[in-house]
């Protein structure tokens, strides 16, 4: 099993994920069947090969640099959990 | 005049023009029929049946003063309801992603690719089921419940579009957006017997897409006829300011009275025959690394028979190899996911969505991510943050992306002049190793459904356009697909390949018993 218990929690809070210890569990066995199946890869040798980033040849066009309307403050707030005068409220950030 | 509902997108936009219906009555009979077989199929998350009436109303009056004044409208969807995958932004409708992540969420603003339908006239009548952010092979991972196949109930309709993909194929809709990261548009087609298009990378904007894998993501259509695909695919692609992936390459007009596009080579055609087969002087390809162990005997059968019926309206067939398609799944599930992991870090509880109360931000965090998003998502988060993370990041991203150069490669083999192979114009293939499998059928095995994209994922990883379609039925009544996949930029190629087919052959008129 490549992954260990501490591996998972350690992923998990890189992710941000609060689990429980079942999920801890199922997802060490799974991931790590996952991973094995990803060894097939390194059957391959890529030295020389680069690495795709964009799959298209072409270059991207540049727009011009210029303010334009957008979204209302309103608009913005409008899905927010919790507002005060304006602004996304959050819980204080640091010690008092 | 047969029953509304049995028009194809482009009869029933001649039959708003001709006055032999009107957007009114067309909405509600989507509506109706909606309301009859939603109970069996769950294509649907949303209904805008109030907002969808009102807008009839109004391109009725529209459509009723052109008439008067004999003129055309410059719209060509005016009066048309379509649906949308809960994925892309409609303003003022609520868009899930079939996340709880993001219920109750309402955008400010509507995704490009809708909002050029809009502006072409079309309605939009609903929002369709999805796996959770698209991730998934059959709608199963949807956090408000499995979306089923109008071909038997039984069944998965395929994923992540599955609700769009049913919806026209139970002609709730004439036609639907989709979306295909991994095979979301293809696969969900094939299984309900749908025709469905994923563009290439670059020629449709996601502004407004909810991102899984921006690499791999692009918006496509899903009809009854590849004419009707084309129609949204041609309105919706195109460069979009708001968008800096898409191309700055013309959209051409899909010519379907059968001129051939012209070849990329300059090979001399004079020694061809002037017959008037519609597909003459086109050459698709038929991979080998397609037809391996462990696909359904009546897939291959349908697909080589289709490929078959190809070769009669002119086009030559090639037996070529795709040698990295094996290699596609494991670079797509480790690029894909570390993708998401980075794409949904943005649902935290703060801006939008729900929130889990806590102390501190950093529990809120924790606790709303972790309670809101469903296993499979959670899964390729993880999957994502590891293959990204310190020590692991050459052994699986940097060789993934490697490999997907390889892959790439198999591709510009296949369609440019080299020493070693056949040049082709299109590649012919399977859609999925087998028909629609039963819901529930892989539990709690990720890795096997992973298993159902292996066709599908090459054309994403490629960036090449992709055109599943159905090309008949297994001995269980459910549908086959086939897919085309072609250069870069040339869908309508794909498109004009399909058509021809479909003039042909009628299993794209079939309708499920419902």
């Amino acid at each position: 099993m490549p992954l260990s218990l501490e591996e998972v929690e350690h992923i998990a809070t890189l992710a941000r994920l609060e689990l429980s210890a079942e999920e801890k569990t199922r997802y060490r066995q799974q991931l790590s069947a996952i991973l094995d199946y990803f060894r097939k890869l390194q059957e391959l040798d890529t030295t020389d090969i680069a690495p795709t980033s964009n799959v298209l040849s072409g270059d991207s066009p540049m727009r011009a640099d210029e303010s334009r309307p957008g979204l209302s403050r309103e608009a913005l707030l409008e899905n927010a959990p919790e507002v005060a005068r304006g602004q996304f409220k959050i819980p204080p950030v640091f010690d008092a | 005049m047969p029953d509304l509902i049995d028009l194809t997108l482009t009869q029933t936009i001649a039959a708003l023009r001709n006055g032999e219906t009107s957007s009114r009555e067309l909405t509600r009979a989507c509506l109706e029929r909606i309301e009859q077989l939603e109970p069996s199929l769950h294509a649907f998350l949303y209904l805008a049946a109030d907002s969808a009436s009102a807008q009839a109303d109004a391109a009725d009056r529209e459509l009723t003063a052109l008439r008067k004044a004999n003129s055309q409208s410059p719209k060509p969807l005016l009066g048309i309801p379509i649906a949308i995958k809960d994925v892309l932004t409609v303003e003022g409708l609520p868009c899930t992603a079939g996340s709880k992540i993001l219920e109750g969420f309402v955008p400010p603003f509507t995704a490009t690719a809708v909002k050029r339908l809009q502006e072409a006239g079309a309605i939009v009548i609903g929002k369709t089921n999805t796996d959770e952010f698209a991730m998934g092979s059959s709608t199963e991972n949807s956090a408000y419940g499995v979306t089923h196949n109008p071909w038997d109930t039984s069944r998965v309709p395929g994923g992540s579009s599955g609700g769009s993909a049913a919806a026209v194929a139970a002609r709730l809709i004439p036609a639907a957006l989709g979306t295909d990261t991994g095979g979301s548009v293809r696969q969900p087609a094939s299984f309900c017997g749908v025709t469905g298009l994923k563009p290439t990378y670059g020629r449709v904007s996601r502004y407004g897409l909810v991102a899984y894998g921006s690499s791999l993501d692009c918006v496509g259509a899903l009809g009854r006829t590849s004419e009707d695909v084309a129609t949204l695919f041609q309105i919706m692609a195109g460069r979009d300011p708001l968008d800096a992936t898409t191309a700055e390459v013309p959209v051409p007009k899909v010519d379907f009275a059968g001129v051939p596009p012209e070849r990329s080579t300059g090979r001399s055609r004079s020694t061809q025959s002037k017959d008037a087969a519609p597909l003459s002087g086109l050459r698709i390809g038929v991979p080998q690394e397609y037809f391996v162990r462990g696909i359904q005997a009546e897939v291959e059968a349908g697909v080589r028979k289709a490929i078959g019926v190809l070769e009669g309206l002119g086009v030559e067939v090639h037996e070529i190899s795709l040698p990295h398609t094996e290699y596609a799944l494991p670079v797509y599930y480790i690029i894909a996911p570390a993708e998401a992991s980075a794409n949904l870090a943005r649902y935290d509880g703060i801006r939008y969505g729900p929130r889990l109360d806590a102390e501190s931000m950093w529990d809120i965090y924790y606790r709303t991510r972790g309670r809101k998003f469903g296993a499979e998502v959670e899964r390729r988060i993880m999957l994502g943050t590891y293959a990204l993370s310190a020590g692991y990041y050459e052994a699986y991203y940097g060789q993934a992306q490697k490999v997907r150069t390889l892959i790439k490669h198999d591709f510009k083999q296949a369609f440019e002049p080299s020493r070693c192979c056949a040049q082709v114009d299109v590649i012919a293939a399977p859609v999925t190793p087998t028909t629609a499998f039963p819901i529930g059928a892989h539990g709690d095995d990720p890795l096997a459904m992973y298993l159902e994209d292996v066709f599908t994922l090459p054309a994403n990883l490629a960036g090449v356009p992709g055109l599943a379609f159905p090309v008949g039925f297994d001995s269980a009544g459910l549908p086959v697909g086939m897919q085309l996949m072609g250069k870069h930029f040339r869908e309508d190629v794909l498109l004009r390949m399909a058509h021809a087919y479909q003039q042909v052959t009628d299993w794209h008129v079939r309708k499920p018993d419902l």
